[in-house]
């Protein structure tokens, strides 16, 4: 099965990048643009789905700064 | 005393670590890949960017084999520092409390800082005194010392930050301008700033020396001779 984890920094934490990117679109004409965040994404195929939680908990996210969500999609 | 340096693929300043053990004692080189600490005194986990910091800095490093048994070791109660990506590797195998994350500035940050000696009663600066100013460089990407507020309450309540950046040396936006943190058993030390590239005034200051002595002194009281 595919599988996508999307990874987001924290609600809260301060994210650098995400406050680059707020700056940089209205620089570019872009406006009405506000509460930027920027994530990692992995996609992966898993033989076993149930197990991508444990995935995330012990290796794909550190918990402490990262919140994630988790997509399957059926091929 | 006999300090082992842990080598993972893409360490960088381990060799400094060796050249600065060698001032307070025998080094000895650590490979990832052995779970053998070869009898060591204590160990250094050093600077670099292990596994090339793929996913995030010391994610993949704290599965290394080396890593079960540093675990161990300081378990055991025996010193254990970890110098910037070390620092991390130790954050993201649980061993320290905290996750550091990107400067505020994105940007790779090397300069001189000075720091504090918050407690010099501790294994890593019992050869400090309290309040002592020690010039000592930094030179990383992800240095913001980042715990949620209870926890660095319980930090700030068991004493377990030793070391803060001086007012206005902060260089990375750490909270409570922490520059090194122990576990709760306070025999793990973590740290950003690098101690090991100053230890000779030929290149600028020795100050990081207090620390390595400090283990030296450590070690020696825990050995009856």
């Amino acid at each position: 099965m595919r599988a996508r984890v999307l990874i987001r920094p924290k609600e809260g934490i301060l994210d650098p990048q995400g406050q680059v990117v707020e700056r940089a679109l209205p620089a570019l004409g872009f406006a009405g643009v506000s509460e930027v965040h920027v994530g990692r994404l992995v996609e992966l195929d898993v033989e076993d789905p149930g197990r991508l939680p444990e995935m995330c908990e012990r290796l794909l996210t550190n918990p402490l700064i990262e919140d994630y969500e988790i997509e399957t999609v059926s091929s | 005393m006999r300090i082992g340096v842990v080598t993972f693929p893409g360490s960088c300043d381990d060799r400094d670590a060796l050249l600065a053990a060698e001032r307070v004692g025998e080094a000895v080189p650590l490979w990832h890949a052995d779970g053998d600490l070869l009898g060591v005194d204590a160990v250094i986990v050093p600077g670099g960017f292990s596994y090339g910091d793929y996913l995030r800095p010391g994610a993949i490093a704290r599965f290394s084999p080396v890593m079960e048994s540093v675990a161990e070791f300081a378990a055991s109660g025996r010193p254990v520092l970890g110098i910037c990506n070390g620092f991390q590797v130790l954050c993201e195998a649980g061993l320290l409390p905290g996750a550091l994350l990107p400067n505020p500035s994105l940007r790779f940050v090397c300069r001189q800082v000075d720091l504090e000696v918050e407690r010099a009663d501790t294994p890593f600066t019992r050869a400090c005194t309290p309040g002592e100013r020690l010039s000592i460089p930094v030179k990383h990407t992800s240095g913001r010392f980042y715990a949620p507020d209870e926890v660095l309450e319980s930090l700030e309540a068991h004493g377990q930050i030793i070391l803060r950046y001086a007012a206005g040396h902060n260089p990375n936006g750490s909270s409570r301008d922490i520059a090194g943190v122990t576990n709760e058993a306070g025999n793990v030390l973590g740290l950003m700033p690098h101690p090991e590239h100053a230890v000779d005034r030929l290149t600028g200051s020795a100050d990081g020396l207090c620390l390595f002595a400090s283990m030296r002194e450590h070690v020696a009281e825990l050995q009856p001779v």
